[in-house]
């Protein structure tokens, strides 16, 4: 392993840790006012832990990120390669309505995809009749957390789809691979990393989205929803023992699945 | 064994047009032309990486233009080799098996085979990252062949490998089409390359066929000027037959004359075309039959010769051997006697 170049110390090198310092600081520092009081009482915070609610709420959170993420992965994967490898009228428009949410004030997109999915609404109003809710249920939640994060997910694989060399499929073609055979076994092999990074950030907006929630499905509530809730009725205390709970099993796994692609989709042999 | 009936590709701004080409079958036969000439684009139009090509493509008699690359039967080596980064070289070279659903205990051997007769078994192991140009080009070469397939597609082979691996790359080329009676199609653009290793070659220029024939064809008797630029006649001069008997004239070319054997008529206007190389010098101020005095104007050395401008009323280039050169220990600012053989004048309609 090649020694770590150290940081030099000139003026401007001062000077930039000074400014990206003031940021740096300002996290840490709201970490640790969630952190510190909850970690001094351990008793309090163990309580809050083990209330049904704050337990299925954190459950029903990851899980819904989880489908979102799955159902992106499924429906985003192709839209990303597409939009990688073609040229097209129109495309402008696509990416465009791709990145909508990405400017969206969140109450506007929790707003749209009220509209859709209630029951009464465009998409809704079919599902409604076979007896299938979006209102006030986890597939609304879900619903909702794909919207948000779609951009994050099909712009993330989509640069990961635009670094494989389109040679290599023709390599792949030319050598008696179908299409698809092409895609599975040379591109979606190469892209693994970009898909991976891009559906956890997809998965930690999907998980953090509070607005567009909240406006289909205030119940059940995901944990965002509860924070709040515990915030606007029972103050401080209440709020920070789960939102620190969050915090925790969110780092927890963030910095598994970054260590896990440490190890994943890297090809050279001095890895 | 490979025939073009005018195949055009429209890639965006690039467009090649109306490819007529015949391609015997066990001929190596080379694509040649200046960058942006579209020589990758008419491999991958053989290939069918293209579907919007238009024209017709015969593969051993087999009109193939419909049909999908995997189903050609062609292989395709890119000059970057496009060895696939995640898989090993054992991986890589069974790839055209796996994708035909070969079973494992049928594939293990004929890739050890593979590896053995490119003597790549040190590396079947590792990944493409860590190999060197020349490893992974022989890896490349023994991917594309395992699935033997009658017609290999090179796209400049040769241009990411050391010289000196050059040589043996060209033997292994040689035996190679003789034993498994390859078709080859190599794009390049040395002139080395196309003298060790052609049958025919075509000039791509500007996304169309403009000569084929022989090495000596292309390289002596190019059919238009743009094809004697490219093909390295440095001296191209317009010039008028001033008196033409029996395929013998005098060029008059700006202020002298030049004999050359030629059927043109007396008054008409030509190109004159010379290579450098066909052009001698003398030292002092020599008036030899077919020499003009002249006075070098520059001297430019390169790694296999010395290019040596002359004026002698028009500017000549010449290029010398380097042994000649140091010989003679021309200067610029010489007077020497520049000679030109008639039989090496080219001559084109002006």
């Amino acid at each position: 392993m090649p020694a770590r170049p150290r940081v030099p110390c000139d003026h401007i090198t001062l000077l930039f840790i000074l400014a990206g310092g003031v940021l740096v600081l300002l996290t840490l520092l709201a970490v640790l006012t969630i952190a510190v009081p909850e970690l001094a009482d351990p008793l309090h915070l163990a309580s809050v832990a083990g209330e049904p609610g704050v337990m299925d709420s954190l459950l029903l959170t990851f899980a819904a990120g989880f489908t979102a993420v799955l159902i992106l992965a499924l429906l985003g994967t192709p839209l990303a390669y597409l939009l990688a490898r073609n040229e097209f009228r129109g495309k402008a428009v696509v990416e465009g309505l791709v990145d909508i949410p990405l400017i969206l004030p969140h109450t506007v997109a929790g707003l749209m995809v009220y509209l859709l999915f209630m029951s009464r609404g465009l998409i809704g109003a079919p599902f409604a009749e076979a007896g299938f809710f979006f209102e006030d249920a986890f597939p609304g939640i879900v619903a909702a957390m794909v919207f948000v994060s779609t951009p994050y997910y099909v712009d993330g694989v989509r640069e990961g789809f635009g670094k494989v060399p389109v040679r290599l499929e023709h390599v792949a073609r030319t050598l008696g691979a179908t299409r698809w055979y092409a895609f599975s076994r040379v591109v979606l092999p190469l892209t693994l990393r970009h898909i991976m990074s891009s559906a956890l950030v997809a998965w930690g907006r999907a998980i953090g989205e509070f607005a567009a929630v909240v406006m289909i499905a205030y119940f059940p509530m995901v944990v965002s929803t509860l924070i709040y809730q515990r915030f606007a009725t029972g103050g401080i205390a209440e709020s920070r023992s789960v939102a620190f709970l969050m915090l925790a099993l969110c780092l927890v796994l963030f910095i598994g699945i970054r260590w896990l692609m440490k190890h994943v989709g890297r090809y050279d042999d001095s890895a | 064994m490979i025939r073009l009936e005018g195949v055009s590709l429209t890639l965006g701004s690039f467009s090649l047009g109306g490819i007529d080409l015949s391609i015997g079958e066990g001929e190596h036969f080379f694509v040649i032309g200046p960058s942006g000439a579209g020589k990758t684009i008419l491999l991958e139009a053989i290939a069918g990486i293209h579907p919007g090509a238009g024209g017709r493509v015969i593969l051993g008699g087999r009109d193939v233009s419909g049909l999908p690359p995997e189903r050609r039967g062609i292989a395709l080596v890119y000059q970057d080799y496009g060895l696939f980064p995640h898989l090993t070289v054992a991986e890589n070279i069974a790839f055209g098996l796996m994708t035909r659903g070969r079973p494992r205990w049928e594939i293990v051997p004929m890739v050890e085979s593979l590896i053995a007769q490119f003597g790549i078994g040190p590396l079947s192991g590792r990944h493409p990252g860590s190999l060197s140009g020349g490893e992974k080009q022989r890896v490349a070469l023994a991917r594309a062949l395992a699935t033997d397939p009658p017609i290999l597609l090179l796209d400049e082979p040769f241009a990411a490998i050391d010289p000196q691996l050059r040589e043996q790359f060209m033997a292994d080329l040689r035996t190679l089409r003789r034993e498994k009676g390859l078709t080859i199609v190599q794009v390049s653009h040395s002139r080395e390359e196309v003298f060790a290793l052609a049958d025919r070659a075509a000039v791509l220029i500007g996304g169309s066929v403009r000569q084929v024939g022989s090495r000596e064809e292309v390289f002596r008797r190019p059919v238009s000027v743009e094809v004697a630029r490219f093909t390295g006649f440095e001296n191209v001069f317009p010039g008028q037959v001033l008196s033409s008997h029996s395929g013998h004239a005098e060029i008059r070319i700006g202020g002298l004359v030049l004999s050359a054997h030629t059927t043109f008529p007396t008054g008409s206007r030509v190109m004159v075309c010379i290579r450098g190389e066909d052009v001698t010098l003398a030292p002092g101020p020599g008036n030899g039959e077919d020499c003009l005095p002249g006075v070098i104007t520059g001297i430019s050395e390169g790694e296999h010769g010395v290019r040596v401008r002359a004026d002698t009323g028009v500017p000549i280039v010449v290029h010398l051997a380097k042994r000649e050169f140091r010989e003679q220990g021309y200067q610029s600012g010489d007077y020497v006697a520049i000679c030109i053989d008639p039989a090496v004048v080219h001559m084109l309609p002006g």
